[in-house]
């Protein structure tokens, strides 16, 4: 098997996709002619012409409106957002068009798309552009929510939501696009609403998503050393949640932590946790805990920065203080 | 879910495919204004009864009438085909109807039951009917423009030559989807007709307050777009301009931004008095002196095209077509409750 | 919003109550919760609440009336609502019909089956679980004065343990170690948390667990230690009757009646546990205990250690009790009624004495609520004080045994060959044979006789 970056994975699965079915195009800025601002769709234009790889004006609501309407006949739009940030211009069209347009139609119109894009904070990128959406989004019924985490998931999760009749927020790790790993050839995909158990073991379970997955690995690696072994559950859908396989982990483990790169308020842990303690309340030894976010905007100073983001020490000693370690 | 609803009254306005009205024998054009008569009657009297129902409490949430403003609907969806698109905002049921929707799936649907074209979770607001490539009443002021450009890009991206009609308000060209549709459009030679319907007031604020160039077709300049300012208050004026723009379309994919300088007649919504807040009882009955059915009416009666007892005969068919839209919605069932999650998700991938 | 007054079920075995007295008058305000007015049940003078907010309306009772369970005594609503409808209803009302609203404080958590079987099969949403029906036994009225009846206790309910944490009285236990505690038969009030704030976590059951398969089984010798864990499922384990258990039982049955009963008779040495009485005495008032306490928590804690004859008859099977609750029969004006002491086998001597005359003295009163008077496992019936030497008790079934108490009396005895003056007492265990022999029953009386007459060994 290939080792690929998440970067190539993703792009190997907008080209098979791209291929096999003429009704779909991606749209977005710096998408064609620059290759990508992350370089996602290089190569791309050369490959498709400007009608499927097409350049847009930055006008995020304009453009995420423009694939509405593509895909309300028939066409399977991808538009690409240069980051989940800039989407707060087009959310207007994904909550109040994408979203509602089957329900408020009686089934008439559904939406078959993909709105994707990076995600969450890189490195010193400050208040503005250091944001994760995911809890927005998955706030919104008619929509599905899709946080990939490692290449392979990246490839087969972006072939599915580009399958998907539904409009599906795709969302990508800013930090993750020079991530390698092993990544399946040929046409794989992964079903949507289906998590992932990366690691096993009985100790605790994390649960985590999108770039927190990486960090979760890290932490089960780093606790392996001490002896201790932990599920890690990656949601990989964020809606809808897979809560059997987080039940399932739990009942065995009867501890969890919840890792997100989000803020605390509402965020999807907060959703996670409400499962938890609603299906394996008798399971329980210990209160459920999450890792996130300051409650700050990010700060721009190194160190500030560090201390406001989820990391693995800081799971680490959530990890232990369920177990009663610490 | 989709309901059929039995077919009931030819609701449609009248199509002609070809551009506007030259060259048509005049008996031809007789029956095109007897059509276009009929099709403002129905509008005018099924939406007389959607007022009646509201106040009734057989209609909830928002509901804003289209009364005044006949002749853009019935005149724009004369000069489309079949196989051209529509998108529009909230007040939709007059375009709804002059596109060719039942009257009857229109009123159920305000009634919120089962038989209403969205199977009664759209309401007033949200109209559509994928037969007929009516792609929907939109809530969100503006929010729909890029829509319109959409389903444009999608004609190119097959190759096809329709057309896509948006309509929307005056108040929607602050709105910044407005602006960014509009360059798209032009930019990419989208085969869209954007028609705003200037009735002068973004609910209860006269354009002279919100808009710092009232002049809204200088609006299309800064996009390279042509655009005409209309008197929408006369069918045939709607038609002619309508038309132009279509050919532009049609043959250059070039897309124009057309004004229809008109008035609303009632509230902005149910909610809102037709006269006495925000505009004087002397104004509204100044332009209501230019009804478009009376303008209409009056160049029939003109060319002796009305004889005694016919206009009184459509009238008495349109408001029977409303009695029967009403009295079909009020028997239609509620939807039943498993309703409520049907739609939110498709249950397929491709 | 108007609120019916009804007869409330208010014990159990209740059928219809007598209103004693009004507490309030038509027109007084109420306040949900307020005691309305004092009712006689079978068993006791019993508070009625009201379960509504309003003015009292309308008494449709009279102090003095008899009536049955459900009927409307009196009507709460609003002033200015209009109660008509209501006194017309109550006064046509089939009272079967109205379900009484289940007391605030209902028989524990789960109910037995026996219980599921007898509700109501209408579903009127009846909470009050009726007892279930007892086998009819030899110990019926008509032997009156022949012996102690107590009434029939419903199926012991899981009361509370009184918790020995520390802040506020409330033990913090997560629900894991809260599910396996009760899996394995862990008393949660005998374990020392280890998380924070002293929550009991699964590894302080574990280490429960773990401490009670470590104990070696009670020998002859072993006191009972201060922590007492028994390692079994839940509050009780049910066995499923063997051949020679359902022979004995139809067999003896066929002799003697419903339940076939056997007497054992042993005669205690009191010396000990008359010095020690005296020793408490000297303490203080608060540390007096009487001999009959002494016998409560030998018994208690006899029972502990023999579950075998702290055990239940349930017709198909034979529940082993893993939780002590011991009936004393106290008698009342009108004949008799037995408080329980819950979990009397961890409760120190004093407790037990304070409570006693508690419990004495509410049933004296007719203040006793069901919850004091239901659920015990084993019951002591003592009429030394009456100068009864000795007598036999009748079997309160479900239960299997009762203890029959006499008086403290100076007898002579042979201590060593030869005869001194001791302080002696005897007592008679009434046993149902179809779950204790003869031999079994020999060896409770004999762990009984060891404490009581080592009284030390109560204290530990």
């Amino acid at each position: 098997m290939p080792v690929l970056t998440y970067r190539d994975a993703l792009r190997e699965a907008l080209r098979e996709e791209l291929i096999r079915d003429d009704r779909v195009f991606l749209m977005g800025e710096e998408v064609a002619q620059y290759n990508g601002a992350y370089k996602v769709s290089k190569g791309l234009l050369d490959e498709f012409g400007p009608m499927r790889i097409v350049d847009t004006p930055i006008t995020e609501l304009g453009f995420a409106g423009v694939g509405i309407g593509s895909a309300m006949v028939g066409l399977r739009p991808i538009i690409e957002f240069m980051t989940w940030n800039f989407a707060l211009l087009a959310i207007d069209q994904v909550v109040n068009a994408a979203a509602k347009m089957l329900y408020m139609s009686g089934g008439q119109f559904p939406m078959p798309m993909v709105f994707r894009g990076p995600n969450g904070s890189a490195l010193q990128l400050s208040a503005q552009h250091s944001q994760a959406w995911e809890s927005w989004l998955a706030h919104i019924p008619g929509l599905k929510v899709v946080t990939p985490g490692t290449p392979a998931d990246a490839k087969g999760l972006l072939k599915s939501a580009i399958r998907d009749d539904n409009p599906v927020v795709f969302l990508e790790g800013e930090m993750l696009y020079n991530t390698k790993g092993e990544v399946p050839q040929g046409d794989y995909t992964i079903p949507l609403g289906k998590a992932d158990l990366k690691r096993e073991g009985d100790a605790c379970t994390i649960v985590a998503h999108g770039k927190m997955v990486l960090v979760a690995l890290q932490v089960a690696d780093a606790l392996a050393k001490e002896g201790i072994a932990v599920d890690v559950v990656d949601l990989r859908t964020v809606r809808p949640i897979d809560i059997e396989a987080i039940a399932t982990s739990v009942r065995k483990t009867n501890r969890a932590v919840v890792l997100e790169e989000g803020w605390e308020i509402c965020g999807v842990g907060a959703q996670v946790v409400d499962f938890i303690q609603r299906e394996c309340f008798d399971d329980l030894d210990s209160p459920v805990l999450r890792v996130h976010q300051e409650d700050v905007p990010m700060p721009y100073a190194k160190n500030l920065e560090r201390a406001a983001k989820p990391d693995a020490p800081k799971a680490i000693a959530a990890v232990k203080k369920v177990m009663y370690l610490a | 879910m989709t309901t059929q609803v039995p077919p009931d009254t030819q609701t449609q306005a009248p199509s002609t495919a070809s551009a506007g009205n030259n060259g048509q024998p005049a008996d031809d054009q007789a029956s095109l204004r007897k059509d276009l008569l009929r099709s403002m009657l129905i509008q005018r009297r099924f939406e007389e009864r959607c007022a009646e129902a509201y106040a009734l409490g057989k209609i909830g949430g928002f509901c804003h009438l289209y009364i005044g403003q006949e002749a853009i609907s019935a005149g724009t969806m004369s000069m489309l085909r079949p196989d051209d698109y529509v998108v529009t905002s909230y007040r939709d049921h007059g375009q709804a109807i002059a596109r060719g929707m039942s009257p009857r799936s229109v009123m159920a649907e305000l009634f919120g039951r089962q038989d209403g074209c969205s199977g009664g979770k759209g309401g007033s607001m949200h109209l559509f009917d994928k037969s007929l490539n009516f792609l929907g009443g939109h809530g969100i002021v503006g929010g729909h423009v890029p829509l319109a450009a959409g389903v444009g890009w999608a004609i190119k991206y097959r190759g096809g030559d329709q057309v896509c009609v948006c309509f929307f308000g005056e108040a929607a060209v602050n709105i910044g989807a407005f602006h960014e549709a509009l360059n798209m459009a032009s930019l990419w030679k989208l085969p869209c007709v954007f028609i705003i319907e200037n009735n002068r007031y973004g609910m209860g604020t006269e354009i002279s307050r919100a808009t710092a160039n009232e002049d809204v077709t200088a609006r299309g300049a800064a996009y390279r777009m042509p655009g005409e300012s209309v008197d929408a208050q006369d069918v045939f004026a709607v038609r002619d301009a309508v038309g132009r723009a279509l050919h532009l379309a049609r043959t250059q994919r070039q897309p124009t931004l057309l004004e229809m300088r008109t008035y609303r007649f009632m509230g902005h919504s149910m909610s809102d008095a037709a006269s006495g807040t925000y505009r004087t009882k002397e104004e509204l009955e100044e332009n209501m002196k230019r009804d478009p059915i009376l303008v209409l009416r009056e160049k029939m009666h003109a060319g002796g095209e009305l004889p005694d007892g016919e206009l009184k005969k459509m009238d008495d068919e349109a408001k029977a077509i409303a009695q029967d839209a009403w009295d079909f919605a009020d028997k239609s069932p509620e939807p039943p409750l498993s309703e409520l999650w049907e739609d939110v998700l498709v249950d397929t991938t491709s | 919003m108007a609120t019916k007054v009804v007869m409330e079920a208010l014990s159990p075995t209740m059928e219809e109550g007598r209103l004693v007295k009004w507490l309030k008058n038509e027109g007084d305000a109420i306040k949900s919760g307020e005691v309305l007015a004092e009712v006689e049940t079978d068993k006791a003078i019993m508070e009625l609440v009201a379960r509504g907010d309003g003015v009292l309306r309308k008494r449709l009772a009279n102090e003095g009336d008899a009536s049955p369970v459900g009927t409307i005594l009196a009507v709460i609503a609003p002033a200015e609502e209009n109660i008509d409808a209501l006194i017309a209803e109550a006064g046509a009302a089939a009272p079967a019909a109205a379900a009484p609203a289940a007391p605030a404080e209902s028989q524990g958590e789960a109910s037995t089956p026996q219980q599921e079987a007898s509700q109501p099969s209408e579903g009127g949403g009846a909470a009050v679980a009726a007892p279930p029906k007892p086998p009819p036994s030899a110990s019926g009225g008509d032997q009156a004065g022949a012996a102690q009846t107590p009434p029939a206790p419903s199926p012991p309910s899981p009361a509370p343990a009184q918790p020995r944490s520390g802040g506020n009285g409330r033990q913090r236990t997560s629900p894991l170690a809260r599910r396996l505690a009760s899996d394995r038969g862990i008393e949660l009030s005998l374990v020392r948390g280890s998380g924070p704030g002293g929550r009991i976590i699964k590894r302080d059951i574990e280490s429960a667990v773990a401490s009670a398969a470590a104990r070696p089984k009670p020998a002859a010798a072993a006191a009972a230690p201060a922590k007492r864990i028994i390692s079994r499922e839940g509050d009780f384990q049910d066995v499923p009757l063997t051949q020679i258990r359902k022979t004995i039982a139809r067999r003896l049955s066929e002799s003697l009646g419903p339940i076939p009963t056997f007497y054992l008779t042993a005669e205690f040495d009191m010396v000990r546990a008359s010095e020690m009485r005296a020793a408490f005495k000297e303490l203080g008032e608060e540390f007096k205990v009487s001999f009959n306490d002494i016998v409560l928590k030998a018994v208690a804690n006899a029972l502990a250690d023999h579950p075998e004859v702290n055990a239940h008859w349930m017709g198909d099977r034979i529940r082993h009790f893993n939780r002590v609750h011991v009936a004393m029969a106290v008698a009342v004006e009108e004949g008799l009624i037995t408080p329980v002491i819950f979990d009397a086998d961890r409760k120190s001597l004093p407790d037990i004495s304070r409570e006693a005359r508690h419990l004495a003295e509410l049933a004296r009163n007719r203040k006793l609520t069901p919850e004091q008077y239901t659920g015990s496992t084993f019951s002591v019936s003592n009429l030394g004080m009456l100068d009864i030497e000795h007598f036999t008790a009748i079997i309160n079934p479900p239960e299997s045994a009762i203890l029959a108490v006499g008086a403290v009396e100076d007898k002579p005895v042979v201590v060593d060959g030869t005869i001194s003056v001791r302080q002696r007492m005897r007592v008679t265990m009434s046993c149902d044979h179809r779950v204790i022999d003869g031999a079994t029953g020999a060896r409770f009386l004999q762990a009984l006789r060891r404490l009581i007459e080592n009284p030390l060994l109560l204290v530990l």
